[in-house]
């Protein structure tokens, strides 16, 4: 074998360094603390600018793609049927893609959660004596915290997508699946590159922002004996895994290290080769608006007999982590339909205001508030359903017509109530339930389905309304007090009558 | 060196994982989707003018920022060696057995053109350090979109097209289908792709890209730097 890769990089101009990953602390924000963050964010202007810019810039883009509705509706339920006839025959699927990819030559293994996964990938290291990898963009990588599993045990995990990277040196996670960056200004990326890479200078121009990564990380791929990507979508019938891209990094990844992991969730299998092409075209016109990426990575199987390069070696890691709890009752299994094109956020008026990094998820804005409590669990999760004034905009523009506003609605009422008719409860259902609520409710129906009550109530609440507290907890902080009015509706209209 | 295989958590893992998706009730499960009755019904709004297809790829290709000369079955190796002058490239790298090879061999001096004959790892430092210029056949282009498709191959692997900062592509416009389905189901005089995928197959649309810093389109990320494709067209022969 070749000498195992250094934990040192050297720069196009020969200047070793340590390498700059995962020497930062990582900002790290839990989803239960949605709420406080979400209320520093709309309070930072800088941060909502750079929000409302980019996400007009998306919103534009993909609706000059789709002005023509009924192309987009023709699309939209072609792509639905694709991915519900897919998750209709997911494990007989899994079990046609496993005999493919290993015919093929690839190891598929199947893990259960992070743990299981972070244990393959460590595995596969240490067999292989790397202590680097690089990196394309995965969001299943981001879910199972790779970067730190392996930083733990001595790897680097290298972000190569030039938005990743620069979070990595900035100890920052993405804030939306496509454009992991989005919150960053060119000035910050500047001062970014300044601090981290020696010799980059300061500049605000993004060229040569773009030639200082590029450079930085051709090394990294030349000498990675380990190469780590995500899937976009799987092909049973051929045991393709194809990889959707604009920058190169994700071939570099899959075709230069002697060995290629793969991972990905359960769900990202289609049946047929043909199926690839309406989703493909979905996913970049929903995305970023294009009508095709730079790059479309269709990998089957490893090196073959007399290829030069390639892996030799090729690994599928299949991540469960709470899906199968998403696919148990048909009403959550829609979730699943997702390809992970980010329109959902682009056009959610909350995702808008409070950004990515609010959430504390994997998946930020309204996906991420549907499958987030799969994930986690509705304990940890709970504010997030409620993350969202059902204007309906993310289930509109859905590619693949994922009814994100009734499934946030379901999961608001499994938050809250254990007396659903689930077969087998959400984990953390009910944790939303809280007496004060639960109480409120009480007398609500009481009041409203008891006339005398109720005629008492509204012949006091106008008389004592100099009572009312001015302090309405949740209410009025951004708020006016709600204050009974001064005559009843039924007094007003008691009144007219006499008259 | 010990390959890691599938160890028994993950079999355990399967067993469990597939154990409770099959015990998960599914109602009416759809029928297999027929893709090619989808954009057999799509066909129609496509333009009906197959001769045009030349143009809208040219126009495509070169509104990806991909450049696009135009030259005839005789004249390609002199348009591309006028490429190669123009971009004062000093190394280029191609695959040895291809219909190209006759005719690069026979142009460039042996200093100015290398043969990628070396596999992976023992070519790698030389591969990133060495080549200004990739050069490849083409499968086939897409003009709907303005897309190249390459199946790197033995004779061109995956790597040429991919590490030298400038790509050039030799495309022979017979093989411009309209639309991508169309080549996979090979009604543009493609082969089959489902039934004969090679270990690696590429839609190759324009030089690569980012948008990550502030939404600033800018070229040459990670992959090629530039993008040229060398069109050949049969009719410019006839008209010469």
């Amino acid at each position: 074998m070749n000498a195992p890769d250094t934990h040192t990089m050297t720069t196009s101009a020969g200047v070793r360094l340590h390498t700059t990953a995962n020497e930062v602390p990582v900002n790290f924000v839990r989803p239960q603390d949605f709420k406080a963050k979400a209320r520093a964010a709309v309070a930072d202007p800088q941060l909502r600018e750079n929000f409302r810019g980019a996400m007009d810039f998306l919103i534009d883009r993909r609706a000059a793609h789709f002005s023509d509705g009924d192309t987009f509706k023709q699309f939209r339920s072609m792509g639905e049927a694709i991915r519900q006839h897919a998750l209709a025959h997911l494990p007989e699927l899994l079990e046609q893609l496993e005999a493919k990819l290993t015919g093929l030559g690839v190891q598929v293994h199947f893990a259960e959660n992070a743990a299981d996964a972070n244990r393959i990938f460590l595995a596969i290291a240490k067999a292989q004596r790397a202590s680097i990898m690089v990196k394309g963009k995965s969001m299943v990588s981001e879910e199972i915290e790779l970067n730190h599993a392996m930083a733990a045990e001595g790897v680097d995990c290298i972000e190569t997508d030039l938005g990743e990277y620069i979070l990595q040196l900035d100890g920052d996670r993405p804030s939306h699946i496509i454009m992991p960056a989005i919150h960053k200004t060119k000035q910050d990326i500047a001062r970014i590159f300044e601090q981290r890479i020696p010799n980059a200078g300061y500049t605000e121009d993004v060229d040569e922002l773009v030639r200082i990564g590029r450079e930085t990380l051709r090394e990294q791929f030349r000498d990675a004996r380990i190469g780590v990507s995500g899937v976009n979508f799987m092909v049973a019938e051929t045991g393709t895994l194809a990889l959707v891209e604009n920058e190169g990094n994700g071939r570099l990844c899959t075709s230069v290290p002697e060995v290629h992991i793969a991972i990905t969730g359960i769900e990202k299998v289609i049946a047929r080769f043909d199926h690839l092409l309406p989703l493909y075209a979905l996913l970049t016109r929903s995305a970023t608006g294009q009508a095709i990426t730079t790059y479309l990575n269709l990998i089957t199987g490893p090196r073959r007999a007399g290829e030069k390069d390639g892996p030799r070696e090729m690994h599928l890691i299949l991540l469960d982590n709470g899906r199968t709890q998403a696919y148990r009752e048909e009403k959550f299994r829609a979730t699943l339909q997702c390809i992970r094109c980010g329109a959902c956020m682009n056009h959610c008026p909350v995702y808008t205001r409070v950004g990515g990094l609010s959430y504390g998820t994997t998946y930020p804005g309204p996906i991420g508030s549907i499958i987030s409590p799969h994930l986690l669990g509705l304990k940890a999760t709970r504010d997030l359903p409620t993350a969202s004034s059902l204007c309906g905009a993310c289930g509109e523009v859905c590619p693949v017509n994922i009814p994100i506003p009734d499934l946030l609605m379901k999961l608001r009422e499994a938050a809250r109530n254990d007396d659903d008719q689930l077969i087998a409860p959400l984990q953390g259902q009910a944790s939303a339930r809280a007496a004060l609520e639960v109480a409120t409710w009480r007398m609500w129906r009481l009041l409203y389905a008891n006339a005398w009550i109720y005629r008492l109530f509204a012949y006091w609440a106008p008389r004592l309304r100099w009572l009312t507290p001015s302090n309405q907890a949740g209410w009025t902080r951004s708020r006016t007090p709600l204050i009974p009015a001064r005559r009843s509706m039924r007094e007003l209209l008691a009144q007219r009558r006499g008259e | 060196m010990s390959r890691v295989m599938p160890g028994p958590e993950s079999r355990r893992a399967r067993d469990a994982i597939l154990g409770r998706l099959r015990a998960a009730s599914i109602e009416n499960p759809r029928a297999v989707p027929d893709v090619a009755a989808f954009y057999a019904t799509r066909t129609a709004l496509r333009p009906p003018d197959a001769a045009s297809r030349v143009e809208r790829f040219c126009a495509q290709m070169r509104g990806w920022r991909g450049e696009v000369v135009e030259t005839s079955s005789s004249a390609w190796i002199a348009a591309l060696a006028e490429v190669v002058s123009a971009k004062k490239l000093q190394h280029l790298l191609a695959g040895r057995d291809t219909w190209l090879a006759p005719q690069l061999g026979a142009r460039f001096a042996a200093d100015q053109l290398h043969w990628f004959d070396d596999s992976l790892p023992s070519f790698k430092l030389q591969l990133f350090e060495r080549y200004d210029a990739g050069i490849t056949t083409t499968r086939g282009a897409i003009a709907e979109t303005g897309t190249l498709m390459i199946w790197p191959s033995i004779a061109e692997p995956r790597t040429l097209s991919l590490v030298p900062p400038v790509h050039i592509a030799v495309l022979q416009a017979s093989r411009i289908v309209e639309t991508f389905h169309d080549a996979i189901a090979g009604t543009g005089g493609a082969d089959d792709w489902a039934g004969n995928l090679p270990s690696n197959a590429l839609l190759v649309t324009g030089p690569s890209k980012t948008s990550d810093i502030q939404r600033v389109l800018a070229f040459g990320a990670h992959g090629p730097k530039e993008l040229i494709v060398i069109l050949i067209r049969d009719d410019l022969e006839a008209a010469a």
